[in-house]
């Protein structure tokens, strides 16, 4: 609320001890090849969504990994599972199955909640 | 490491304040907003301790503010502060007691200045003479008063009639320490325990039976920082550091904040008014806010002093949770009463009542 003429900065911190690590466990606990991910971002530079529109794979892999789960709703649904970042990937990392874990996650809490 | 080391070591971080004999300058901001804390400690020195604490009526603003918000020149400030020790020196004064951390980060910093620069020194000297015809020396002791406080922190606990125990359940109270970046952050060897082990309230907190919490941002700016707050837009700065300081120590549910600096103390009081009306957020027990006190009138507290004549009252944040902690008498209907016992308006919106 704007009540004083200035608003009030929220931190911009990563704060590991609030955030919420469980999707990305629930992601490691069934996709192991999410661990060798080296963000170098061929992911993104290949994808097709992320041409057009603000989507970058490699961004929702270390908000993932941060616990940062809530952006990671809001963009996720942009994936179009074409399967080029897989094709492409240095690492092996099956980026596909990562995307449809992570959609899981979201619509059915249960799976991962501690 | 050996206890003999330990103590070589610690005696590095001792800063040598005066005994007796005091030239002392007051603070702009605390003679307004804490009006009890310089009276206190000028009767606790003369008539408690019998020390002798000189003032002058002729002492001005250090323009601390000013220099801080980028309008008052280095070279002004400088020979204001030299006309500080002029007076000083016509009164027969070596030794300076200093009300403000604001103040004292000035002096020590012109002090350094002079040292390493000495021709600076002599230009102000120059200026100085010019401007009012005085010459002065440069104080042998520089303490602010809660170094002096400090210094006599046994004295008071020996006097103390309201220690800092928690009556209801007999535990020390809990209580967090926070000190002015001016006073060690920037030349340490000033400060008790210098800026790593600033001893200065955390000494007094305990010698005087509480507890001292150490919570992750202890060493946080308060959010006061001169240009943040100068600039009304620009306050958003200001009130997020205080936000981030009190959501890291709500979890150690602290009774009360002890701080040494005017303006540590104004903001974090009145922050916590600003911070419940804009997100509706208080960080103390049961809904209530944390009384945040100077370390005058925690040591009227603790001496029983009643804590009306301390100035509590005028806080933003009112105390009543926390002299019911510490089982001092007090009667409400006293609060705005003048000494002669007309009542005084009573403002709105008082926090804690």
């Amino acid at each position: 609320m704007e009540k004083f003429g200035f608003k009030l900065s929220k931190p911009r911190v990563i704060d590991f001890d609030r955030n919420d690590k469980s999707v990305a466990e629930f992601i490691h606990a069934n996709e192991p090849s999410f661990r060798l991910c080296i963000e170098c971002g061929g992911c993104s530079a290949t994808c097709t969504a992320g041409n057009f529109i603000p989507f970058s794979l490699r961004e929702l892999h270390i908000l993932l990994k941060r616990g940062e789960t809530e952006k990671v709703k809001d963009n996720i649904e942009k994936c179009m599972l074409c399967g080029k970042c897989s094709l492409v990937c240095p690492r092996g990392v099956n980026t596909r199955n990562i995307i449809e874990l992570a959609k899981r996650a979201f619509k059915i809490p249960e799976l991962h909640a501690v | 490491m050996k206890n003999e080391g330990r103590k070589r070591i610690w005696a590095e971080y001792q800063k040598k304040i005066a005994d007796d004999h005091f030239f002392y300058v007051r603070s702009c901001i605390r003679q307004s907003f804490f009006p009890g804390s310089e009276q206190f400690f000028l009767n606790f020195m003369r008539d408690v301790l019998g020390k002798d604490v000189y003032e002058n009526p002729s002492h001005t603003t250090c323009t601390g503010i000013g220099y801080h918000g980028d309008i008052v020149p280095f070279s002004t400030i400088m020979t204001v502060v030299a006309r500080h020790f002029a007076l000083m020196t016509e009164a027969g004064y070596k030794n300076i007691a200093i009300s403000c951390v604001t103040s004292f980060g000035i002096y020590t910093e012109i002090i350094e200045t002079w040292k390493h620069f000495p021709e600076e020194l002599e230009k102000t000297r120059e200026y100085l003479y010019k401007a009012t015809g005085r010459e002065f020396n440069i104080p042998e002791n520089m303490a602010h008063t809660s170094d002096i406080i400090y210094k006599f922190r046994n004295e008071i606990a020996e006097k103390a009639k309201n220690p800092l125990i928690n009556r209801q359940t007999g535990d020390p109270l809990r209580v967090v320490e926070h000190i002015g970046c001016h006073y060690s952050k920037m030349f340490p060897k000033y400060g008790v325990g210098g800026a790593e082990f600033p001893r200065v309230l955390s000494g007094m907190a305990e010698a005087w039976g509480g507890e001292v919490i150490d919570y992750p941002e202890r060493r946080h700016c308060c959010g006061f920082g001169f240009r943040q707050y100068l600039v009304q837009a620009n306050r958003g700065y200001s009130i997020s550091n205080t936000v981030k300081k009190f959501d890291s120590m709500k979890p150690f549910k602290p009774d009360l904040v002890l701080t040494n600096c005017p303006g540590c103390n104004m903001f974090m009081d009145k922050w916590q008014y600003t911070i419940r009306e804009m997100e509706g957020t208080t960080y103390g027990e049961n809904g209530e806010s944390i009384p945040v006190l100077t370390y005058e009138e925690l040591a009227g507290l603790v001496m029983g002093y009643n804590p009306w004549d301390l100035g509590l009252q005028y806080h933003m944040v009112q105390s009543e949770p926390l002299l019911r902690k510490m089982g001092v008498e007090f009667d409400g209907q006293d609060k705005f009463k003048t000494k002669d016992g007309r009542q005084m308006p009573v403002p709105e919106n008082l926090i804690n009542v």
